[in-house]
């Protein structure tokens, strides 16, 4: 695959300038399908990226793209009627779907850990928060239970949280979204995770709230030098609060490079049209009263993709060669990858 | 003023919450308090704010889902809640709503004809011929096929069902459409899309909005004026312009500098974000837990909302002071 040579020569090309130092997160052509009523689904389809240690990924793109599923192929937690059957995740050097059950169970919640959209649905009602932190510590670290409760108290101290003595103590409904979230990044943090997977962290959140979480996770990456992949739709989000971006389109990336490439210079036509969207973009630069650009037509499902370019019936740019072959993911400027026949072409010429 | 559609006064909504079922203690929430507001006609009037601010609960009162525990709300010269059954049913006609999650309402077992049709039914609006035609010239106008006419909403996607449920509140004609958070739940090219078309429904059919939403991009992009609202009180309504460029009151101020600016090159957040939106205070200003500007009085009197400059209002003792 092409798009493998790609990473591995820019590993090359780091070695000339550093000493080799691999990407805490490597993955190669992961491909994840689904059994459905109308056949095969690829959610993941061939997605290759790379993260090293410190860094924040945004991986960007509509609901049904395939980036939750994404996130759960990296924990290895794909829902029984889905299957990993192709590539790599390579951590830290190993490749996570080679280890058995036991070691990837060890792995999750102390070197990846991952936090959710929804942390009601993510923590026990019946159980008090400050139990279900020490928890986490005490399958992962072997301690003594009395000592794994004062690491959680220290834990939610730190997360922001007031009078952590008092509120180890509440359960779930006693607290707010914000506040709960919040006790998920403790449990997520609580054993120096080197990698960070945020799946939609903000989205239930309140704006005010949504930029305490933001800043919260910032200052934990900083702290302990972790890497974060946060995940989700919101393009504010992903520019306040990533340095690179990765845009998913019916299970594929489109484009990737740095958080400020994508946002200055798109070049794939659906991240155009993505930004184009964006009320406050257009308000920017071409004032209130002007009508939004939008992408016509939808989402298509996973299920009845054709041949050629994923997005050709949406693009206004398409011509023969998008409706006939499937472009693939190319550099085209330094480090800004596209999988767009348009820009290859503008490239070769 | 002749030009207001609908006249809010004194508007209250409380309710009563116990602490649970073997506590006798109970808890009142001020969810809409004394709320004055006037929805001037023809205009797009956006509602900003937190969840649990009570822009919801504002929305069902004018419909009228909702009875308030004191307060006006005159339509036409008439109070909407003396109404009797006969000018409510003709109130409801002129006041419709869309919702925002398309799915939970829509009828999964009618097809999308017979439920844009339902309007005109239940409203006794001509004979079977023309409700027919009615609705598939409605259908037609919020971008739906008439191929699509006979399915059912599981076959749509999120926007196309959205795009009923704007036809089903558009079918009547009426003066006002309430929309409660519209476009939240879609995706953000869906989004525009949605935008767009209630852009050009306003011309088309001289409507006037209420539009509600969490999302100030969004109440940016679509209002001509804007409520804040924060625990229940209108905190600052002021012209669009007027509130992104010199926002007043310290909780817009704060709103506007939380919302994650999609260009990567301006990261620095002028304003530190404190607390959350909790129980209101027994005295004073709602907002003195959050607020970086707070005074002595602030803890005592609570700031009605006040003309500052022309055509802004703001609820703060600070306003245009700070």
């Amino acid at each position: 695959m092409p798009c493998v040579y790609l990473w591995n020569s820019c590993a090359i090309a780091s070695v000339k300038k550093t000493e080799y130092m691999p990407p805490l997160l490597q993955i190669k052509d992961l491909m994840t399908v689904f059994d459905s009523a109308h056949g095969t689904i690829k959610a993941v389809d061939g997605v290759s990226l790379k993260i090293d240690s410190g860094e924040t990924l945004g991986v960007v793109g509509e609901s049904g793209c395939g980036k939750t599923m994404l996130s759960l192929s990296i924990m290895r937690l794909v829902p029984p009627n889905g299957k990993i059957i192709n590539g790599e995740i390579l951590f830290s050097g190993r490749d996570l779907l080679k280890m058995s059950e036991e070691e990837m169970r060890a792995c999750r919640g102390s070197e990846i850990s991952m936090i959710f959209q929804e942390p009601m649905t993510s923590l026990n009602p019946v159980f008090r928060i400050g139990e279900q932190i020490a928890e986490t510590i005490r399958l992962h670290q072997n301690l003594p239970a009395k000592q794994a409760m004062e690491l959680s108290v220290d834990l939610l101290r730190e997360v922001g949280i007031a009078d952590p003595q008092k509120r180890a103590r509440d359960y779930p409904h006693n607290l707010s979204g914000g506040m709960r979230q919040r006790v998920m990044i403790a449990m997520a943090m609580s054993c120096h995770p080197k990698l960070l997977l945020a799946d939609e962290p903000t989205t239930a959140l309140d704006v005010t709230i949504q930029a305490q979480i933001l800043d919260l996770i910032s200052d934990l990456k900083q702290k302990n030098n972790m890497a974060v992949i946060f995940i989700t739709h919101d393009l504010g989000v992903i520019a306040q609060a990533a340095e690179k971006v990765a845009v998913m389109y019916a299970g594929k990336i489109v484009e990737s490079s740095t958080v400020g490439a994508v946002f200055k210079n798109p070049l794939h036509p659906y991240t155009q049209g993505l930004l184009d969207s964006i009320p406050a973009r257009c308000i920017e630069a071409r004032g209130r009263e002007d009508y939004l650009r939008t992408i016509p037509g939808s989402v298509p499902g996973l299920s009845d993709l054709g041949t050629g370019c994923r997005f050709h019936d949406r693009c206004s740019f398409a011509f023969t060669e998008c409706v006939q072959r499937e472009p693939e993911l190319v550099e085209v400027e330094k480090d800004h990858f596209v999988s767009c026949w348009k820009c290859s072409a503008a490239k070769n010429h | 003023m002749s030009n207001a559609l609908i006249e809010i006064q004194k508007l209250d909504k409380k309710y009563l919450l116990s602490d649970g079922f073997l506590s006798s203690q109970k808890r009142i929430i001020h969810a809409v308090n004394h709320i004055d507001l006037q929805i001037l006609r023809g205009e797009t009037l956006g509602i900003v704010g937190e969840s649990g601010c009570g822009k919801s609960t504002l929305a069902r009162l004018i419909t009228r889902l909702e009875k308030p525990s004191s307060g006006n709300i005159n339509f036409k010269g008439g109070n909407i809640f003396d109404y009797n059954k006969e000018s409510l049913k003709a109130y409801r006609r002129n006041v419709q709503m869309i919702f925002q999650d398309s799915f939970s309402s829509l009828n999964p077992r009618k097809s999308a004809l017979s439920m844009i049709k339902e309007p005109l039914t239940i409203h006794q609006q001509g004979n079977t011929k023309e409700r027919q035609d009615k609705a598939l010239s409605v259908m037609m106008k919020v971008g739906l096929k008439k191929e699509q006419a006979n399915r059912y909403p599981h076959e749509f996607s999120g926007g196309q069902r959205q795009r009923i449920g704007i036809a089903r509140a558009l079918v009547l004609n009426p003066e006002l459409m309430i929309a409660d958070e519209p476009v939240s739940s879609l995706d953000v090219s869906i989004q525009a899309q949605i935008l767009n078309l209630l852009r050009d429904l306003k011309n088309d059919f001289n409507l006037t909005y209420l539009f509600i939403s969490h999302d100030l991009n969004v109440i940016r992009y679509i209002s001509d004026r804007i409520a804040v609202m924060y625990l229940g009180k209108i905190v600052e309504l002021a012209l669009n312009d007027d509130i992104y460029r010199k926002p007043l009151h310290p909780y817009t101020r704060m709103l506007l500098s939380a919302v994650p600016s999609c260009d990567p090159g301006k990261r620095q957040r002028k304003i530190s974000i404190r607390g959350e939106a909790g129980m209101e205070n027994d005295r004073g200003c709602s907002f003195q837990n959050r607020c970086a500007y707070k005074l002595e009085i602030c803890e005592t009197l609570d700031p009605e909302l006040k003309e500052v400059n022309e055509r802004s209002f703001c609820a703060c003792h600070r306003a245009g002071l700070i």
